[in-house]
This record gives C-alpha cells, structure tokens and sequence, in this order.
C-alpha cells in the first residue's frame, strides 16, 4: 500500500511540474490488482462461450453445455422448484464461474470425486452442487442425472477443459483465500462499513433490491438469502468474497480488515435454518462445529440473540432435502 | 394554536403528493416548470440524439429521484455541464423536484443515434452491455442498471433506450475526469477501463433497446 502511495505522490508531483500539452495516458482511479501467481501454482483460463462456438465437439453436447451455462448464470429460472432465495449461481462465481478469486468453479471438476469434510463422506460434481442448491440458494436440488443437473455438471467439466484430472495441487485464484485481519473483526465498524459501502445495492435492511418482482442485488442476510449451512456463513469465505470482489468493479478497495469488519457485520444476522438442524441449534452447531460450524456464528449470542434458534426456512417448503443423505459405500 | 392548524394544512398538501422515489413533487406544477426543458429536452421529454454535438437526453420515463439528483448535482456544481447549470440555478429546488416527477411520468420515446451503426460496433456492444469483458474488470451493464439496463431504483438509471450520443459523452466525462457524481464512483470504475470504441459501440446498442 505504502508503495502504491508513493507512485500516486510520485505522480502528482510530476504533474504540478509538467505541464502536459495532451492529457497523458490515464492512471486508473480503480486499478484492478489481484495477488500474483505463486511459484508452482496451476494456472488455468476457462474457456468462453465463443470458444465452445468454435470447438469441434458434437452440436448436442454445445446445446447442453449452453444449457448448463443459461442455468448457472440465470438460476432464478427454477425459482420455486430447485432455487428458494434471491441467489444465482454466478452471484458467488462471479464472470460465469471463470474468475480467479470468485470462486472459479472449473476446480471442482478435476478434484471431485474426493472426501469433503463438511459432509463426511466422497461427493461427485453432482453432490457437489447440489450443496450450493441445498445452502447457498436455499433450495432443493435438481435429481442427480436430471437434465438440469447433467447440463450444469458439463458446465462446470468444459470451463476444465484442459486441466489435469486429481492432481490435487495448488490452483491459483481458487476460492476466496483471505489473511488473517490484524485485530479483531468488529460488528462495529462493519456496521458503518456496510451502509457506506454496501447498502446502496444490498440495502440497509439486508434484503437487497428487486426490480420488477425481479431479484435484481441479492439479499445478504434474511428470508431471501443463503441460509445458515451455506459456505459463505463462515467468516473468512465471506470477507474474502468482499475482498476479491465487492463492491461491484471494485475489486481490493476494501482492505483485509474491512472485508472481516463486513463480514461479521453480515453474518450476525438472521437467515433461513440450516437443512442440517435437528430441532436444537446449539446441538448442531456442536454436530457439525469442527468441520463448518467453528468459522461462523450459527448457534451463538451475538449481539443478545442466539442466531439460528428458530424454524425458519424461507420461502423453502420443507427443512432438508432428501438428496442430502449420509453415504456410507458398504456392500449391503 | 397555529401551529397544529398549520401543521395539519401540511401534512394534508404532502399526503396530497406523490411520493416519487422519496422525492415528493407535483406533476401537473411540473410541466408548467418544464416550460425551460423543452427547448432542449423537448415537450414530450424525448431529449435529441445530435450526431457530432451535444445530444440531450431523454427524459420521460426516467428515475424521478435520479432526475432530482442531477439537478441538484448541476446546481451545486458536483456535476458540470454549461448548458445545463443556468436551468439548474433558476429553478427552486420545489420545482426541480416537480419537474423530475412531471418527465419521469411521460411515455418513453425510442433512443436515438444506433441504429445506423456498423454491425461490428453493434455487436461489440451487444456483448459488452449484456456479457461485459470480466478480463479487463468491465461487468455488464445490467449488474448494475437493473434487468435489460431498463434502471434499478434512483441510483442506477435506465439506460436502455437512451440516445447514444448522450452516453457516449457521459461515459468519456468519466474516463477523461470531467464527471464524478456517481456513487461510490461504481460507474466511473467501469468507465475507466473502457476504450473509446467500447464507448462507442456500448452507446449504440443501448440505444436501439427498448426503454421499459
């Protein structure tokens, strides 16, 4: 940062002195700055939408990949059937699951099948996103092997297209990586933080904006957001979702510390019930405490409340759906 | 004991007024004050799209709350446009909300200035309007200005339908730092990042869409 100050003093000092016939080129007022690649890291750039246009692949497999990628951009379509909250898909992955530090989502289909701890058992693409179906968008999934769920699965395995398959290495840009903040996150600060910086979309109240009936910015916190199982409810994915790319063009403005102050600021609010949930928050906050429940607030006072007590499911019909079934891979 | 009298006489000419987007202005008071308007922005609000000029834009049907903002803005100097600052400073700020709740509640008129463009620049601004390039950071326009960029609430107007010699100048007043009233700068992020053909072609495409 100090550097970046000091080019900008730099700078102006030049142009007090100089006094330029044409406007030189611009210095950005909002420079895009994503941490470089590290020694070693697999970089990947997913294909687009035009590079599927030109592929040699069979017309049908293109139509179904176009399938997966009109869902994953427009999930809202299944509304009511498989979606329940005002989420898309590419409101977490942001730029159509392609960018680094968005979530990318090509990782997951070159390292899955593999063992996930926050279900305890070895999950496939499919079971993969029916998580994001059963939390992120507080819904109930699409069948395995289902049209839908068979296009977004493609989706996901063409933007890996050229990836090694399990070399469980280190991709560059995947997930939302944050540091640790230098002090302690404050619901305080965040508070202020969130109104200047985030409540012009999201709104004061959380609940986002709707144009037209329209989910138009999603809900962050409330009956229409992610509900209390979704990834993102633990503190360090959410800062870092704000880090790398809130507000919206403005990746890296907010500091590592803002986006933790942002972050329990959002999380300490209610939001639909865990599917998980037995009918005591603090015995699955405990159940499910080392794998998941530790990073977040679920099941704890804050600010006098105990958040998660209660049987609110959204708009969502039922509490957990079926698809979210222990495995255990023993011959009956 | 005037005052609960007088108090009482408020509160029925407020509840009396539309409330547009927090603003509360009267239309019918509007078109009388927008007498000024129209030699530029025209009677039915439909602005001018002027090839190699200034062009005004369209505003019927616009964000009334928007609408007020920029004048507002104009007034204070917070955005500055010779022929629009005379007009801002001359009416009162009662008639500047009037005259935004008058134009934002007229038919939309169709944009203007694309139609003839190459289809190349058409199509480049098709992608940039409705996919963005998430390479350079440049997020398509809808995220922000609502669905089908037809506007979200008084701080992303519709720009679907707007005459592209207006965007055209607004986005280059960005790029080039002649204007900085937007909030939080979120579109002078994007602005930035664009090329002057970008400009160009997003300022065509958005004017041969539909406004509402």
């Amino acid at each position: 940062m100090k550097t970046n100050r000091f080019q900008w003093l730099l700078v102006g000092m030049l142009a007090s002195c100089v006094i330029l016939p044409v406007q030189a080129e611009q210095q950005l007022r909002f420079p895009v700055n994503p941490p470089q690649p590290r020694e070693g890291q697999l970089l990947h750039t997913p294909p687009t939408m035009d590079d599927l246009e030109a592929a040699r692949m069979h017309p049908e497999l293109k139509r179904v990949i176009r399938r997966g990628h009109d869902l994953f951009m427009n999930t809202q379509q299944l509304r009511g059937k498989n979606v329940f909250n005002d989420m898309n898909c590419s409101s977490c992955h942001m730029g159509e699951g392609r960018m680094p530090f968005a979530s990318p989502v090509w990782p997951a289909a070159v390292v899955l099948p593999n063992y996930r701890p926050k279900n305890d058992h070895v999950n496939n693409l499919e079971e993969r996103i029916a998580g994001c179906f059963s939390y992120s968008m507080n819904g109930i999934p699409p069948e395995y092997g289902s049209d839908d769920m068979v296009a977004l699965a493609a989706y996901h395995q063409w933007l890996a297209k050229g990836v090694p398959i399990y070399q469980l290495g280190d991709y560059y840009g995947r997930g939302y990586p944050i540091d640790q903040p230098s002090q302690e996150p404050s619901h305080e600060r965040g508070h202020a933080l969130y109104e200047n910086n985030c409540a012009i979309c999201h709104s004061s109240d959380g609940s986002g904006m709707r144009v037209k009936g329209e989910t138009h910015f999603p809900a962050v916190w409330g009956d229409l957001s992610y509900n209390w199982g979704a990834g993102i409810i633990r503190n360090f994915t959410l800062a870092g979702f704000i880090h790398h790319n809130m507000p919206l063009g403005q990746p890296y403005t907010m500091s590592v510390q803002d986006a933790w102050d942002i972050a329990v600021y959002i999380n300490s609010h209610e939001r639909p019930q865990d599917p998980r949930y037995e009918g005591d928050v603090r015995a699955t906050r405990a159940r499910y405490l080392e794998s998941f429940h530790k990073h977040g607030f679920y099941g704890t006072e804050q600010q006098g409340r105990l958040l998660g007590d209660h049987r609110n499911t959204g708009e969502k019909p039922i509490l957990k759906p079926e698809v979210l079934r222990a495995r255990t891979f023993t011959p009956q | 004991m005037k005052t609960p009298r007088k108090t009482l006489l408020m509160m029925s000419l407020l509840l009396s007024m539309p409330l547009f987007a927090g603003i509360e202005g009267d239309a019918e008071r509007g078109r009388t004050a927008a007498a000024v308007c129209a030699a530029c922005h025209q009677a039915d609000g439909s602005g001018m799209h002027i090839p190699g000029g200034e062009s005004w834009p369209r505003l019927a049907a616009m964000d009334a709350g928007y609408m007020y903002r920029q004048l507002v803005d104009f007034r204070e100097g917070r955005r500055t446009n010779a022929s629009m600052m005379p007009f801002a400073a001359m009416l009162t700020d009662q008639q500047l909300k009037d005259v935004s709740v008058y134009y934002s509640q007229l038919p939309a008129t169709p944009g203007q200035g694309g139609k003839d463009a190459a289809a190349d620049l058409l199509k480049l601004g098709q992608r940039l309007v409705e996919q963005g390039d998430w390479e350079r950071y440049i997020v398509p326009c809808g995220s922000c200005h609502g669905p089908a960029s037809q506007g979200a609430g008084s701080n992303f107007p519709g720009i679907a339908g707007q005459h592209a010699g207006y965007i055209e100048r607004q986005l280059l007043d960005w790029k080039q730092g002649k204007r900085d009233n937007d909030p939080q700068h979120l579109m002078l992020a994007i602005a930035e990042r664009m090329t002057e053909q970008d400009i160009r072609a997003v300022a065509a495409w958005l004017s041969t869409l539909p406004a509402q």
